[in-house]
């Protein structure tokens, strides 16, 4: 069973989005997703400063197994990147929730939030899928 | 349905992520690829290879058979116990599959071939035998435990009645014994000393477990790919194939041709060779940041020249290594090339591999 805090919001795609302070959320990827791409290897800066639409690859995930992008939840512009990642991008399987985060996003429109899924949610889709 | 091994139980028993493999349910990682990487690489890991398929060949005639159905000489291996790396080719040279055979007795030899060329590999086997009158018999009553890593003889060695442990420890690198019902080769496919151990299937599951009472961790598929990576072995399928020959697969060093042995491939690679050999297969580090994979393509000076046939991530030289099979004279060692990585042209380097030997960077 992989972790899912309550707090979150989480994208079909399994990243989680967390409000940090006012319109900049941090984003990052799910426990279940770091555990089925395995070990984490390198990580693709995303562009600060880039606007991006909800769905956009915003980063990529360089994983042991494979290579996946890393889509942005929510409309609007990357303010920051975790550059922690650059050398240590083994902290995406260690704490997915925490010093794994992967961006920053000025949300465009709070509104978009609503379209994403709580951890129950999350979840179900999970069970869905297996 | 997929086949399991007599030790399917076993890995679920110890958490281990099970996948299809060529038709069979195997282990891909049981912790974490890359810590079973470096167990492999500093202590003892073993892997569960009894997915390969093990084939006895009896006969009088079955050093004929073998002469002219193998590019590598088997008349090479003069002493028993003895093993020799081969491709077995077709009439256009392409490889059919590359395989261990084991010399046991003057009209017994013994292969190991890839799971997933099995049904082709047994097929041309039997289909060239009848002339020889070699009994082609597949052993799916035996299992097959690698052993690897720098402890690893010293531990597998254990788990050997100890009246046979000094035929274990004089094997010599490329021989094999038979000990009580183990069947013992110092041979692996991880560029670390080690042994793979053929047994029967039932005594295959205490074995295994026993081994693991000694300090000898088990490792998934995963960990054995970038292990062999980065040992520089061909993996079938990705690296050659039957529209490739071993001298585009930098296999040359197994095609035994100097004297006239006739061998089944032989006729196309001498007119390959006339021709002139159109492409080379080499190593490649990554110099940027990214990681290649199979199949991204190489560019020298703007210019296509190939692709990856194998890639990814070397946890000893924390960084992306691959094989690429280029134009024959589009770069040399030591050139840097670029190779496409999602629409972004990364630098990287030709390098003489094998990139870890014996747990050492060589790059």
């Amino acid at each position: 069973m992989s972790n899912l805090p309550t707090e979150l919001k989480y994208a079909k795609s399994h990243e989680w989005i967390r409000q940090e302070e006012g319109d900049v959320y941090v984003v990052g990827i799910t426990d279940h997703a770091q555990e089925s791409l395995g070990d984490v290897v390198f990580v693709e800066p995303s562009e600060e400063g880039a606007d991006v639409e909800a769905g956009d690859a915003a980063s990529v995930v360089e994983s042991v197994k494979a290579a996946s992008d890393i889509y942005a939840p929510v409309s609007g512009e990357i303010v920051a990147f975790n550059e922690n990642l650059e050398d240590s991008p083994e902290a995406i399987n260690d704490e997915p929730y925490d010093g794994g985060w992967i961006f920053k996003i000025r949300i465009a429109d709070a509104s978009e939030l609503e379209a994403l899924l709580d951890a129950d949610g999350y979840q179900a889709m999970l069970d869905a899928e297996e | 349905m997929t086949q399991q091994t007599p030790l399917y139980q076993c890995h679920v028993d110890m958490g281990a992520k099970i996948v299809d493999f060529a038709g069979w349910s195997m282990p891909i990682q049981y912790t974490s690829q890359i810590e079973e990487h470096h167990q492999v690489r500093s202590d003892a890991g073993m892997f569960d290879v009894s997915h390969m398929t093990v084939v006895d060949l009896h006969g009088e005639r079955v050093r004929d058979f073998l002469s002219y159905v193998m590019a590598n000489d088997i008349a090479k291996v003069t002493k028993r116990g003895k093993a020799l790396y081969t491709a077995m080719l077709n009439e256009q040279g392409g490889v059919i599959d590359d395989l261990i055979i084991y010399y046991l007795e003057d009209h017994f030899f013994r292969l190991v071939v890839n799971a997933a060329t099995r049904d082709k590999d047994l097929a041309w086997l039997e289909q060239q035998a009848a002339a020889f009158s070699v009994e082609v018999k597949e052993r799916s009553d035996l299992a097959m435990i690698a052993v690897q890593g720098p402890k690893a003889i010293e531990k597998a060695l254990q788990l050997i009645p100890e009246e046979f442990r000094e035929s274990v420890l004089a094997l010599s690198k490329f021989e094999a014994c038979e000990v009580a019902e183990l069947f013992v080769a110092r041979t692996g496919y991880t560029g670390e000393d080690g042994l793979e151990i053929i047994l029967p299937n039932e005594s295959a599951p205490d074995f295994w477990k026993a081994l693991d009472k000694v300090g000898v961790a088990p490792i998934g598929l995963g960990a054995r790919d970038s292990l062999r990576l980065e040992a520089g072995m061909n993996l079938y399928g990705n690296d050659m194939d039957e529209s490739t020959t071993p001298l585009v697969s930098a296999l040359g060093w197994t095609v035994a041709m100097k004297d006239e042995r006739d061998f089944i491939g032989r006729a196309a690679l001498e007119q390959q060779k006339q021709a002139g050999v159109p492409q080379k297969l080499v190593g490649l580090v990554l110099e940027g940041r990214g990681v290649m994979r199979a199949h991204q393509k190489v560019f020298v000076d703007g210019d296509e020249v190939g692709e990856l046939t194998s890639g990814g991530f070397s946890p000893t030289l924390k960084n992306s290594i691959g094989l690429a099979r280029i134009a024959r004279d589009s770069a040399s060692l030591g050139d840097t090339v670029e190779i496409e990585i999602r629409n972004k042209r990364i630098a990287a380097r030709i390098v003489k591999y094998p990139f870890v030997r014996d747990g050492q960077a060589q790059i």
